[in-house]
């Protein structure tokens, strides 16, 4: 199958970028789509072209590195997937691809269609763990958690840090990402300890990064390739509301 | 050169304690006046960057990818191993040594293995406490699957993302370290070389991915924890930015490289489909709890799986491993497949498939349960293959996937370099000849959290700190010659891409040093490689400058290690003249086709030394010596 391509190309974070056409040929529906792009790139080193930049590592769908927004959504129109995981076989032969980088204020570019996701480490250094210290720890079984507890704090820690709903987001908002991490621990009684401090310290560190609000669009949730519900932005709500009245 | 294990004295139970009451403390007031540069932020590296900084110690740390969360670590999904005995069926601590050190082939060293699995409840335990969401029972309980290799249930998992799991509770350690400002983060950003400070490591030099600059950084001691050299094959189940870099770079300074022939193939992973491939995608190991393996007994069976009637099957580890069946350790199932395939039985297109079924367990189970169990490797397989695993047999071949060869280290994780400490896939140390499954998780967090704390703290107080400055002329000299590779990398040139050095690199070693070798393959691999390896030098092409993000000088660099790193794999695989664990040679087979090992004559450590490109390394042999388990023929029977 052969596809056309228009592609984002930025030089770095100062320069100004503008989408370049390609030409995909001889593909095969198997072929990831990330794949597709090496292709794309060994043709381009092949003509002395610099390839397109692009972030990615396991291309499984876990380490969340990849990150380009397809056909005007993040991670492409395929529910439930990363942009890694996309196959060929979810395109036409013929159809125009449009491929951009993760635009929001928070994420700069930093070339091509890769940019610099480190608020969301920021975010994480601000509240998103348990304070506790290497060893001594109580046996593993010593504090039962309730399978129902551990199943939602799971779903919630699912998330693979992409950012996906960041750029889903017409405010660009990191709700989704920052209610996972305040869920995935406020559900487990390691976590509870400190709940209300985390809630406060990672809000007001997601606010700092210059992330918009959330105005319940739920683009976050169509777009997150680890399906994270938006019922978690809800609890962290709660647990913002209620650490605001208790800690005042 | 000379290998001094440091192991202590005493029986193996003790050896542990005996030793950390001996080791040298630093007070807890001086624990500042002492820094540590930590490579690599997978289990290993994170875990180890958090738990020193916990201390006092003053800790940088340093990954390539965007964040540090992205190391590959991420992608194991089955589970990890630990001696609880929670389900009362026989494990103890001992029991985890024997299954790993058979599984190992007896090729691991008796001490640090012991210490694993001494140390394993412990790390379950701090995982719980940071919040890791294990699988559990509804009585609140944690839950257990089994894993190849041992027929207790020991491997703890979170769905199937355990890797993942356990990564961001030590990476929420670390976060935790940095947003206290006790942890300096560089995020992509590359080690280029250790820096030597008389014949002690003293710092880095770096390269920053995103400036294209190079830094410099000194500190007490060197930490690499930069995961295993899987890609030498180019297809792995390895993240596509894994590479040898920093351990092969450290070990043309003077770090021995250990057992680099030992290199497992993942039995388990979806087939390959053709040239545009980047990667072969794992699928856990932990599916062969409920699925069995098969291929037709007839040969080039076209039929589709469901038309092959029972007695038309082969379920060829269930009919020669009765014992241990599907769950035969890694080495054994990959082999076995391959010798299927090998004989005209394969399935799939390429014929180099066999099948993992899970019809009975459907039956018996019921749908449910088995999306439950293995919900997201389903949707995943289907996903990539385009076949729904729920009503036909997936097909899955082996893969490149863990490197149990690694830097060589002592007791104490340090390498044959004072002051550089390996921890992790990077090190050989733990896991013989094979690693079994759940292991890999296991050794990395026991590395970064139970013993490096302890050890690296003896070094310090025996060397003393020394407060280096990355002014120093030795820091220059070092960050010329990094500058001095990158712009000769530049100045080739040529006009082959470095991709395709790279699968030819692959190819070779596939062939030639993959599930079995033998002495003419390894031969000549010998002169292809370095024919590849001028070839590279004179036509490979790099295109844009030093300046700001590139990824084609990233690449060049990694891949012209591999291109000399290979050769010590393949003179370390043609040295070892006996078949054990996952290396087969074809020469040393017992009648059944079983892996003949020669403990007479190869109950050792090869630990090689450079000795200038193109030259044959220097071979030295740390003697293995058992004093508590018997030697004994590796059977799952």
């Amino acid at each position: 199958m052969n596809v056309t391509l228009y592609i984002w190309r930025q030089k770095n974070a100062h320069a100004k970028g503008k989408m370049e056409k390609y030409e995909a040929r001889d593909l095969s529906p198997n072929m990831s789509f990330l794949e597709m792009l090496d292709v794309v790139n060994e043709d381009l080193i092949t003509q002395g072209v610099e390839p397109i930049h692009f972030d990615h590592d396991c291309r499984e769908g876990i380490c969340g590195a990849c990150s380009l927004v397809i056909n005007g959504r993040p991670h492409g129109k395929q529910h439930a997937t990363t942009t890694c995981e996309l196959r060929m076989r979810h395109f036409k032969d013929g159809d125009t691809i449009y491929v951009e980088p993760f635009r929001a204020k928070a994420f700069p570019i930093v070339k091509d269609l890769t940019v610099d996701r480190g608020a969301m480490d920021r975010i994480m250094q601000a509240g998103g763990f348990v304070s506790v210290n290497t060893g001594g720890m109580p046996d593993a079984n010593a504090i039962p958690i309730s399978k129902k507890d551990s199943d939602t704090a799971m779903d919630a820690a699912a998330c693979i840090g992409c950012g996906a709903c960041v750029a889903a987001c017409p405010n660009a908002s990191a709700m989704l990402f920052v209610a996972a991490k305040v869920s995935h621990l406020a559900y487990l009684p390691q976590g509870k300890v400190e709940a209300k401090k985390r809630v406060q310290a990672i809000v007001s560190q997601m606010d700092k990064e210059g992330f918009g609000n959330c105005t319940n669009h739920l683009e976050c949730e169509a777009a997150c390739p680890k399906e994270i519900s938006v019922k978690f932005i809800a609890k962290m709500n709660r647990e913002y509301m209620r650490s605001s009245v208790v800690s005042k | 050169m000379k290998l001094d294990a440091q192991t202590p004295s005493g029986p193996l139970p003790e050896k542990w304690d005996k030793h950390r009451f001996e080791m040298k403390l630093v007070n807890p007031a001086n624990k500042r006046k002492y820094s540590a540069l930590v490579v690599g932020s997978g289990l290993a590296g994170a875990s180890a960057a958090a738990s020193l900084a916990e201390l006092g110690y003053r800790v940088k740390c340093f990954c390539f990818q965007d964040s540090s969360r992205r190391a590959h670590s991420i992608g194991a999904q089955g589970g990890i191993n630990a001696a609880k005995n929670y389900q009362n069926d026989g494990d103890s601590i001992y029991r985890l040594f024997f299954d790993t050190i058979k599984g190992g082939d007896f090729r691991s060293r008796e001490s640090n293995t012991y210490r694993l699995a001494q140390v394993s409840n412990d790390i379950i335990d701090q995982c719980a406490a940071q919040g890791v969401p294990f699988a559990r029972e509804y009585g609140g309980t944690l839950d257990n699957r089994s894993f190849g290799g041992a027929q207790v249930s020991r491997t703890f998992y979170a769905r199937g993302q355990t890797g993942q799991q356990l990564l961001l509770g030590a990476y929420s350690a670390l976060s935790r370290q940095i947003g206290l400002g006790n942890v300096e983060m560089h995020p992509r950003t590359e080690m280029q070389e250790v820096v030597l400070i008389d014949g002690h490591a003293k710092g880095i030099v770096v390269r920053n991915l995103a400036t294209g600059k190079l830094e410099s950084y000194a500190a007490d001691a060197v930490i690499l924890a930069t995961g295993g050299y899987m890609r030498v094959f180019d297809l792995s189940t390895m993240g596509l930015q894994c590479n040898v870099t920093a351990a092969y770079r450290a070990y043309k300074k003077g770090a021995a490289f250990a057992n680099p022939c030992y290199t497992q193939i993942h039995p388990t992973c979806i087939p390959h489909t053709g040239d545009y491939q980047s990667k072969l995608t794992l699928m856990s190991e932990s599916l062969r709890n409920d699925g069995r393996i098969w291929v037709p007994k007839k040969h080039n069976d076209d039929r589709p799986p469901g038309q092959i009637p029972e007695d038309e099957r082969d379920y060829y580890l269930e009919r020669k491993y009765p014992s241990f069946g599907n769950l035969a350790p890694r080495d054994i199932s990959s082999r076995s497949a391959k010798e299927a395939c090998d004989d005209g039985r394969g399935v799939g297109p390429t014929k180099y498939g066999v099948y993992l079924d899970f019809a009975d367990a459907i039956n018996r189970l019921g749908k449910n349960v088995i999306e439950q169990r293995y919900g997201n490797l389903f949707d995943m397989y289907h996903l990539i293959n385009d076949e729904d695993p729920y009503k036909v047999p997936m097909r899955i071949y082996p893969a490149a996937h863990y490197a149990m060869g690694g830097l060589w280290v002592d007791y104490n994780l340090m390498s044959t370099i004072p002051g550089l400490f390996v921890l992790g896939e990077a090190n050989f140390s733990d896991h013989g000849a094979n690693r079994l499954g759940a292991s890999a998780l296991m050794q990395g967090l026991a590395d970064g959290y139970f013993v490096i704390p302890y050890t690296i703290g003896n070094y310090f107080a025996r060397v003393g700190a020394q407060n280096i400055s990355s002014d120093r002329k030795e820091f220059k000299e070092v960050e010329g010659q990094v500058d001095e590779r990158i712009k000769k990398l530049f100045a080739i040139n040529g006009k082959r891409t470095v991709e395709s050095f790279h699968k030819e690199l692959g190819q070779i070693m596939w062939e030639h040093c993959g599930m079995a070798r033998n002495e003419t393959g390894l031969k000549k691999a010998l002169e292809r490689i370095p024919a590849l390896r001028e070839e590279f030098w004179k036509d490979a092409r790099v295109l844009g400058d030093t300046e700001g993000m590139n990824v084609t000088i990233e690449r060049a660099g990694r891949v012209a290690d591999f291109l000399e790193f290979a050769e010590i794999m393949c003179y370390d695989a043609l040295d070892r003249k006996e078949s054990c664990g996952a290396h087969f040679r074809e020469e040393y087979q017992t009648e059944e086709g079983e892996a003949l090992r020669n403990d007479k004559d190869f109950a050792y450590v090869s630990a090689w030394e450079f000795k200038g490109v193109g030259n044959k390394p220097e071979l030295h042999k740390e003697k293995l010596e058992f004093e508590s388990v018997e030697l004994a023929t590796r059977s799952y029977k």
